[in-house]
């Protein structure tokens, strides 16, 4: 019955179930409460989780996100059901924290990771096609380095101890919001009053959607960089089939709920600088490409025991600290007075120096061919 | 002789990267040792593509896949 299982959720209809859960929940999280056209966003998410946490004080996006938690633990589920939960770690830990850090800062020149990439287009925001084409680029990058050898070694299997830490921090994450801790007055935890941060599904709904789709997604190893990483590396179209599907579900989800506004400029919490939509997520997408995951994906693989991409994931909840207390995350076009938004200057080197980290990382860990 | 690919403890799609090129140096039975389901089933599928028969055996929670013609 579990072989069974998991070979469906291998298949083409399982990956394709995936993209539609997703598809559907994501524009429903919106309708009841999250930002528009970010149902899910990973990279928002986490960053809104350090601001509540004190790690950035951008008072507009500051709040534990259930979603997060539901995923991660989501995938411990699936993975303890299905026997799959195995601690592992050890495979350049720190490369992929420093991949983690520079995913988040130029997915945050987006304003998006790629599921919400892929949300945003499916809202209508057409600035999603930029940052698609930025993280093709990005990924393309990533599998010329793993043409060419480019690998980070292998990890071992250890105590299972090291495969709940992430598992755990997600529980204390729960708790914390469930009882809205707050040390002092002017201390964490942090909750915006206003702006993107503010706005938020019920903690019931968003947790109940966060697991679902972590046990469907850790059961169909969803994954929005290896879609596009596996057509460019062998032609391969199976991931890159559920996200087609997402796309196509969200779209119609959005238009039956009368959340589908077609265009560029003035588009909810986005910007409409094209070059620097592309340049940021090109970046994300060589650093995802080079640690072997999307963040979404990152998260499930953690709740599943890989010690790894736990390293990932905090590298991404630092990189969003960095990047609002540096002012390098992008600003919003202002509908009202017709400026488009965009990266500062600092964030422009920060997206610079990123791909120049990538590239190194990509030549430097290269194994010699026997 | 059997060729021996051992992918245990390499993140995707590093698995499938040291089995296709295994494939394609031509020679069969191939065995590819992977150590999680995800390995195993990408390896599988990216197998049956490319027209290899693949039994799958578990040993001591890892998988060795044997691909032949």
């Amino acid at each position: 019955m579990t072989e069974r299982l998991t070979r469906f959720f291998a298949s083409r209809w399982g990956i394709i179930l995936a993209g539609a859960v997703i598809g559907v929940l994501a524009p429903l999280l919106s309708k009841w409460g999250n930002p528009p056209n970010m149902g899910i966003c990973v990279a928002c998410f986490e960053r809104d989780i350090a601001g509540a946490l004190g790690l950035h004080r951008a008072a507009a996006v500051q709040y534990i996100r259930p979603e997060i938690i539901g995923f991660v633990l989501g995938a411990t589920i699936a993975a303890l059901l299905f026997r799959e939960f195995r601690a592992r770690a050890g495979s350049a830990p720190i490369v992929r924290f420093v991949l983690g850090v520079f995913a988040m800062i130029g997915a945050l020149a987006f304003l998006g990771c790629p599921w919400r990439a892929l949300l945003r287009l499916a809202g209508g925001d057409l600035n999603g096609i930029l940052a698609l084409a930025g993280l093709s680029t990005g990924i393309a990058g990533g599998v010329w380095f793993l043409k060419n050898g480019y690998n980070l070694g292998r990890s071992a299997r250890t105590y299972p101890a090291v495969g709940w830490i992430m598992p755990a921090i997600m529980a204390v994450l729960l708790v914390l919001l469930v009882f809205q801790v707050k040390v002092a007055e002017d201390g964490a935890l942090f909750f915006s009053a206003g702006g993107p941060g503010s706005l938020h599904a019920p903690i019931v709904a968003a947790l109940v959607v966060g697991l679902a789709v972590g046990v469907v997604a850790q059961r169909t190893r969803f994954c929005t960089m290896g879609a596009v990483r596996d057509v460019i590396l062998m032609r391969d179209y199976h991931l890159i089939t559920g996200v087609g599907v997402l796309v196509v579900v969200a779209l119609v989800t959005n238009l039956i709920l009368g959340q589908f506004k077609l265009g560029f400029f003035g588009q909810p919490v986005a910007h409409s600088s094209h070059l620097w939509n592309f340049a940021g997520m090109a970046l994300a997408g060589l650093a995802f490409a080079l640690a072997g995951g999307c963040p979404g994906r990152q998260l499930f693989l953690s709740g599943e025991g890989d010690g790894d991409a736990a390293v990932f994931v905090l590298g991404m909840i630092t990189g969003a600290g960095l990047a609002h207390n540096f002012a390098l995350a992008g600003s919003p076009d202002n509908a009202t007075t017709g400026v488009v938004g965009g990266i500062s200057t600092y964030g422009m080197a920060a997206v610079l120096l990123g791909i120049f980290v990538c590239l190194i990382i990509g030549f430097a860990m290269r194994e010699k061919r026997a | 002789m059997t060729k021996q690919v051992d992918a245990r403890g390499l993140s995707c799609p590093q698995p499938v990267i040291l089995a296709r090129k295994a494939i394609g140096e031509g020679s069969y039975p191939i065995e590819v040792w992977v150590d999680t389901v995800t390995s195993r089933e990408n390896v599988r599928r990216m197998a049956e593509k490319a027209g290899c028969r693949v039994a799958v055996e578990a040993v001591e929670g890892e998988f060795k896949l044997t691909l032949s013609r």
